[in-house]
This record gives C-alpha cells, sequence and structure tokens, in this order.
C-alpha cells in the first residue's frame, strides 16, 4: 500500500477564507458571533453563523462556470484552490492528473429552495439557470472545470462522517496510480430550512457553512509535513450497533491515548449529539480541539475542518500525531490518524 | 481498516453477480421487466404524483408501487416512514436478496457494504418538508421525521434493516452515472480486497421539483422520447430501482450459486465541458468506454450489445453516437445498440443500476431489448438501433451512463455459462 501524504489544506469558515482564519479563531477559543436568518411566516428568526464576504472578490469567479454557481460552490472552490496551491506552484506537479471527492450533507440547498419555490408558483417561470445547480455534483463538476487538470472527480453524500470515507477513496485512486494527486473537499452551505431542520433535530446546536480541502499525494517530494497514518473502519449505526457502540468501535481502532498528541473532535454546542462521541474520549489526556464549538455545526464542512486542523497543527510541528473523530448524526462512525512526517517510515 | 488497507490480492478476483432486483414502470422485479421489454412496451403514461397542469411536458414513466410491502424485518414504524423512493429501493433490494441466496450471519451481519447511487434520495419528504414550513400557521408535525428521512444514507440503513444486516454505506451521487458509479465502485471494493460480497444499485423517485427543473431546460421530450432519431426532442423521466448482489466467483462457487453475469469491466472519468452538456466530440465516453473494455480485455469486436445511455436530447445523443461509432470502429456497422430509456424513461440515479439489470437479463436470457419508436437515424448513428426484442448470442455487453456535472461511466458485463 503507497504511503499517501497531505500536500496542502485549504478551508473556507465562519472565521474566514482560509486556513489562517481557522487557526485564529480555534487559538482564541471563543465562540464565533451567531447571526440571524428570517424564517417565512415567523417572528422569531433562526440563529446560523454564516461565512462573511470574502475582503475582496476571489479571482475564480471570473471564470465562466462559476457565474452562477452557488455560496456552496464557491466555498468548495476556495478551499481546492488554498490545498492546491503548493502542488500548483511546484513545476514537477504541473502534468498531474488530479482527483477529486467532494463530500456533502445537504449540498446546494439554497437553489434548491429557490428553484421548488419558483416551481410552486409557477413552474412556467422556474428558472433553468437554477434548475443544474441544485444537484450534488454541481460543486464537484464547477471545482473540475476550474482546476482543469482533473481526470476522474466523485461526489458523496452521507453524515458528517463520509468525509473520512472520501479520504479513503482518494488513497485508493492514489494507491492504484489512477490520479496523482486527489483533493478531498467537504462542503456545506446553508440558508433557513437548513437552520429550522437543525432545530427539530438538535435544538442547541447552530448552523454553520463553509468548507475544508485536503490535498493527498502520493509523492513525498510534495508533502506538506503531514502523513495519513490511518482511517478506521466505517462502523455503521444498526440495530446491532448503537451510535454509542460505533464511536466505541472507532475508538478502539485508533488505539490508545497518548500524550502529545491531538485530538479533533465534533463536540458542539449539543450535550445530546455528542454525547455518544464524548463517551469514547472520555478518558483522552491529550490536547483536544473542537472546532465545532467554535464555528457551529458545518456537517460536513465540520469533518473537513477537523481534519484540516488536525493537519495544521502537524504542519506547525505542535504535534506529533492527531486522531480525527467522526460520529456522525445518522449514518456512522470513523476516525483518522495524521502523523507529522519526516519521511522515512 | 478503510487506510491502510490489508489483503490486497495479488491478483484481483473475478466479480460475478448472484442476484438483481428492478423497479420501473414496466413492472416489480426481473420477469416483469423482461416481459416488457421482450414485447416492446412503453410504460409512459399522465402524471399523477403531483400537479403537472402548468408543465409544458405531462407524461412520465410512473412506477406502480404495491399497497403493500413483502415481508421484511421492517416494523410498522419503519414502513410508515418509507417514501417512493425508498419502497422503490427496499423492493429492489429484496429481489436481489432473495435471488442471491445470500445467509448473512456471525461476523458478516455487521460487515456488508452498500453502495448506492442517487440524485435525489428522499426529496418528495424534502419537498413535503418545505410545502410545510411555508404554512402559516406554523405546523412542526412531521418535520424532524422528514428532516431525517429525506437523507439517502437514512434510506439505505432502511435496506439494511429490512434484510437483517448492516455494513458501511456509500451513496454517490453523480447525478445520472450515480447508479453505474456505485456498481463500479462495489466491483473496486471486491477486487480490491476489500469485501467478498458487496450490495450495490441505484434509485430515484420522480419529484415535482426535478420533473420541473428538466421542463425548465426544455430537456423533456413534448411529444415521443426517441433516443438517437434525427427527429428526437428530448427525454422522458421515469422512476424506479435497482440493485445487484455481487461477489467474487470463489464466493459464488462455494455455495454453488446461480451465476447471472459477471462484471468484468469499469471505467468513469469526467468531462469537464459543460455542467449540463457533454463534449460534443463525446471524448470522455470515448475514454470510459476504452477504459472499461481495457479493465475487462475486451475489444469492440467481442462486444454483442451496447446498451447506451442515449436519453433523447439533441446534444447527448449525438456526442454518444460519436463515441460509440469511434469506439467501435468497423464493427460499428453491425454492432447492435439501443436506449431502453425509450421504454422505462430516464431514471436518473437509478438509470445505470437498472440498464445494469437490462443487461444481465440479455446476458442470462439470450435476447436484445427494444427502441419501439425510431425512424431515422441521427448522422452521427454509424450503428444500428435494435428496433425489436429479438432473439440474440449475446456474451458480452457494455452499458454507458452519463450525468450532469460530466461524470461518465461504463460497465462491462459477461455471459457465464
Amino acid at each position: 500500500m503507497s504511503r499517501i501524504f497531505i500536500a496542502g489544506i485549504g478551508a473556507v469558515s465562519p472565521a474566514g477564507w482560509n486556513v489562517a482564519a481557522l487557526r485564529d479563531a480555534l487559538d482564541k477559543n471563543e465562540p464565533l458571533p451567531v447571526q440571524t436568518l428570517a424564517r417565512p411566516g415567523w417572528e422569531t428568526p433562526l440563529r446560523a453563523r454564516l461565512v462573511p464576504n470574502p475582503p475582496t472578490r476571489p479571482e475564480f469567479l471570473a471564470h465562466p462556470r462559476l457565474r452562477r454557481s452557488s455560496p456552496i460552490t464557491h466555498y468548495a472552490a476556495a478551499a481546492a484552490l488554498e490545498a492546491v496551491a503548493g502542488l500548483r506552484a511546484n513545476a514537477a506537479a504541473k502534468k498531474f492528473r488530479l482527483g477529486v471527492v467532494a463530500c456533502l450533507q445537504s449540498g446546494c440547498v439554497q437553489y434548491s429552495c429557490r428553484f421548488y419555490d419558483e416551481t410552486l408558483k409557477n413552474p412556467a417561470t422556474a428558472s433553468p439557470l437554477v434548475f443544474p445547480e441544485t444537484v450534488y455534483a454541481a460543486p464537484t463538476s464547477h471545482v473540475a472545470a476550474l482546476l482543469e487538470n482533473v481526470t476522474l472527480a466523485c461526489s458523496l453524500v452521507g453524515d458528517a462522517s463520509a468525509f473520512l470515507q472520501g479520504v479513503a477513496l482518494a488513497a485508493g485512486w492514489l494507491a492504484e496510480k489512477r490520479v496523482d494527486a486527489c483533493l478531498v473537499i467537504g462542503a456545506e452551505e446553508t440558508n433557513w430550512i437548513i437552520a429550522d431542520a437543525l432545530r427539530h433535530l438538535d435544538r442547541p446546536a447552530i448552523m454553520a457553512a463553509g468548507a475544508g480541502a485536503l490535498c493527498l499525494c502520493r509523492d513525498e517530494k510534495l508533502f506538506a509535513g503531514v502523513e495519513l497514518a490511518a482511517i478506521t473502519d466505517a462502523h455503521t449505526f444498526s440495530t446491532g450497533q448503537s451510535r454509542a457502540q460505533a464511536a466505541q468501535a472507532m475508538r478502539h481502532q485508533l488505539g490508545s491515548n497518548s500524550a502529545g498528541e491531538l485530538l479533533a473532535d465534533g463536540d458542539g454546542d449539543s450535550p445530546r449529539a455528542g454525547a455518544a462521541e464524548r463517551a469514547a474520549w472520555r478518558d483522552w489526556t491529550g490536547a483536544r480541539v473542537s472546532p465545532k464549538k467554535i464555528l457551529g455545526e458545518g456537517m460536513m464542512a465540520a469533518a473537513a475542518w477537523q481534519c484540516v486542523t488536525a493537519c495544521d497543527a502537524l504542519a506547525g510541528g505542535r504535534f506529533a500525531a492527531a486522531n480525527v473523530s467522526l460520529v456522525g448524526s445518522n449514518q456512522q462512525a470513523i476516525g483518522a490518524r495524521f502523523v507529522a512526517s519526516g519521511i522515512p517510515a | 481498516m478503510l487506510f491502510p488497507r490489508t489483503n490486497l490480492p495479488v491478483v484481483p478476483p473475478r466479480v460475478v453477480i448472484t442476484g438483481a432486483g428492478v423497479v420501473t414502470a414496466l413492472g416489480l422485479g426481473w420477469k416483469s421487466n423482461a416481459a416488457g421489454f421482450r414485447a416492446g412496451r412503453r410504460a409512459f403514461r399522465p402524471v399523477s404524483q403531483f400537479d403537472v397542469s402548468r408543465q409544458r411536458v405531462k407524461t412520465a414513466a410512473e412506477v406502480d408501487l404495491p399497497d403493500s410491502l413483502p415481508p421484511s424485518r421492517l416494523n410498522r414504524r419503519q414502513l410508515d416512514r418509507l417514501d417512493r423512493a425508498a419502497k422503490m429501493l427496499v423492493l429492489a433490494a429484496q429481489e436481489a436478496w432473495q435471488q442471491a441466496g445470500w445467509q448473512i450471519s456471525g461476523e458478516n451481519i455487521e460487515n456488508l457494504p452498500l453502495v448506492l447511487g442517487t440524485t435525489a434520495g428522499g426529496m418528495l419528504l424534502g419537498e413535503a418538508y418545505y410545502r410545510q414550513a411555508i404554512q402559516q400557521p406554523s405546523r412542526f408535525r412531521q418535520q424532524a421525521t422528514r428532516a431525517v428521512q429525506y437523507q439517502p444514507q437514512v434510506q439505505a440503513r432502511m435496506v439494511f434493516d429490512a434484510l437483517g444486516c448492516s455494513g458501511p454505506i456509500t451513496i454517490i451521487s453523480n447525478a445520472c452515472a450515480s447508479g453505474a458509479n456505485a456498481i463500479g465502485h462495489a466491483w473496486d471494493l471486491i477486487r480490491g480486497g476489500q469485501a467478498d460480497r458487496v450490495m450495490a444499485g441505484g434509485y430515484d423517485a420522480l419529484g415535482e421539483l426535478v420533473f420541473s427543473g428538466f421542463d425548465s431546460l426544455q430537456a423533456l421530450s413534448p411529444t415521443i422520447c426517441r433516443p438517437f432519431d434525427a427527429q428526437r426532442d428530448g427525454l422522458a423521466l421515469g422512476e424506479g430501482a435497482a440493485i445487484v448482489n455481487l461477489e467474487t466467483l470463489e464466493s459464488a462457487r462455494r455455495r454453488g450459486a446461480e451465476i447471472l453475469g459477471e462484471l468484468v469491466g469499469y471505467g468513469t472519468a469526467i468531462d469537464q465541458h459543460h455542467l449540463t452538456q457533454p463534449h460534443p466530440h463525446g471524448t470522455t465516453t470515448l475514454a470510459v468506454m476504452k477504459q472499461a473494455c481495457a479493465n475487462a480485455g475486451v475489444t469492440p469486436d467481442q462486444v454483442d450489445y451496447v446498451n447506451a445511455h442515449g436519453t433523447g436530447t439533441v446534444l447527448n445523443d449525438s456526442s454518444e453516437a460519436l463515441a460509440i461509432s469511434e469506439w467501435a470502429g468497423r464493427r460499428a456497422a453491425t454492432l447492435p445498440v439501443s436506449s431502453t430509456k425509450a421504454s422505462i424513461g430516464h431514471l436518473l440515479g437509478g438509470a445505470g443500476a437498472v440498464e445494469a439489470v437490462i443487461c444481465l437479463m440479455t446476458l442470462r436470457e439470450q435476447w436484445l431489448p427494444p427502441q419501439t419508436i425510431f425512424e431515422t437515424p441521427d448522422p452521427a448513428c454509424k450503428f444500428p438501433i435494435v428496433k425489436q426484442a429479438r432473439d440474440a448470442r449475446v456474451n458480452v455487453v457494455l452499458s454507458n451512463s452519463f450525468g450532469f456535472g460530466g461524470v461518465n461511466a461504463a460497465l462491462v458485463f459477461r455471459r457465464w455459462t
């Protein structure tokens, strides 16, 4: 099996449009301010943490494919470009065949709601420009067009834990030499209906939007100081395996507690939703970072932020190893381990 | 562990299909679908699931679901929560499971991978959620259930609960290539030594948002869906599901299973030309057909039938026709091709999986499925279209699937004798 290295990371979050903004927000360890979303027919607004406007208009928005795209595509594209920046600057990687795996839970909800609303009002005037942007595959397609040298792409849907399935899929493509480098993106956008749904399912949670991206490669010359060490099995919730048991099984596969290591967990504002994961990691004595507590419930984007945060901490020399724990809302628990790498195994 | 992978086989195992379940507007199950195709039936009728009075097109291929599902391990509460898409999915999975005769026990009970392709999952529940959310006064009844059940991974768990097993769930949403990609991914899992058995397939139900979307694009045919015909004017939507049970040849032989066919090749790539339009020269389609055949170790001369993506839109069919013609070369003049979407409509995320099962039917029963409405070939078609169902010697078949966003996929199946 090939060794897999992290060649770059990228992030868009309520903290801003790059990894540095994400890092700063997490270092401050204070929950970001909450904005409100108007819900039609309701006086009480819904709560969310939205992505701020970028300081300057991103250049990629001039690409013809992105003119009418939705915010989820903008987030995914910005995170992707940040993650591949190092690769693109390297002459040795100019002719790389790139893969893209985009992972989504809610997907393109803004245009879906808009188009369905138009349909209900009068299908004869529903916009044909909006409909194609409603499909799960749209952000993947746009990112592939933007990066140009993408040969293989896949959109995965699932709860937040599916992000690590995406990383495993990318690692497989790399091992089989189907691609030379592979981006794995987790992205979400939000609007009132997603915040409304979350209110029904997990009242204390605050919806968030954004994206995170990892660029994986086989070539050790391109790595950015971090290596993928392990991804656990997918421990599916079922009648025979509760969420708590699945989380325990994931924890068991990631190994024992070790001082000097980091845990990037998925704990957020919800006592109930986070109970299984907290129980699984109750004996953890190492450092811990919980991006959702600062940024909000970003679903697939939050899973990506956890991985980006882990890799960023390793690349910065702050830890020797980092575990990422993803206990999804309704599918499975999966964990991963990244290590700071000096290359020789 | 998903990474690093262990148990990598030195030689990838052969992958066979021992179970297949299918639900389309032609009927529930293999037999009724095979009979429908052999009779050249077309399953379109006025849409009854939602109001189409203000739509440009008013027909689609709707599935007649039974009043109740066959007995399964789902309890009453779970059954009540299934939407149309999930019901079709569970029906297809039950048929495939029964046909394969899989007995899951011991450690396997929690470790059977399920790979599904879908474009919309439980979108009907999402639509219901939205309609209720904008009503005044506000009503919250069933909204939480809808918010959970519309998610495709939850529908996948219903399949497991119905069958009494569990395992890793992968949901692929590469638009209309999803079903083929799901089966291709299952093939990869088995050949990579990650599983001995995998269930895979695709599903989508007809919904108002998607119907309106294709209608707004004027992609729906206001007349009759006629793939590859020079007079074609659009696609027709359908709905349905298909599931196949894949396993290593060794596993199937060990238990003396009846083998429906062998999956021998898979190719996939992305066409970056446009979000909704294929490259006019079909370059990516050509590439995935070549890739799938190279994996299979077959040449176009050895392929006996192509189940085309063939949506009936002007752009898809001319692009695909060019690709098939170039890929097949001299063989094109005698290579039977048809698009079964002319009979059952475009099943979107379910299309690739349903068409895979149709390919298995042709291999198993030695006949070719027709496109009964076809008059004037598009000039790009250098191949004959199968206009009437007919018996034929069929050893190797290829199925094409392409999606919005540009993902193309091709699967190659071989007859098992």
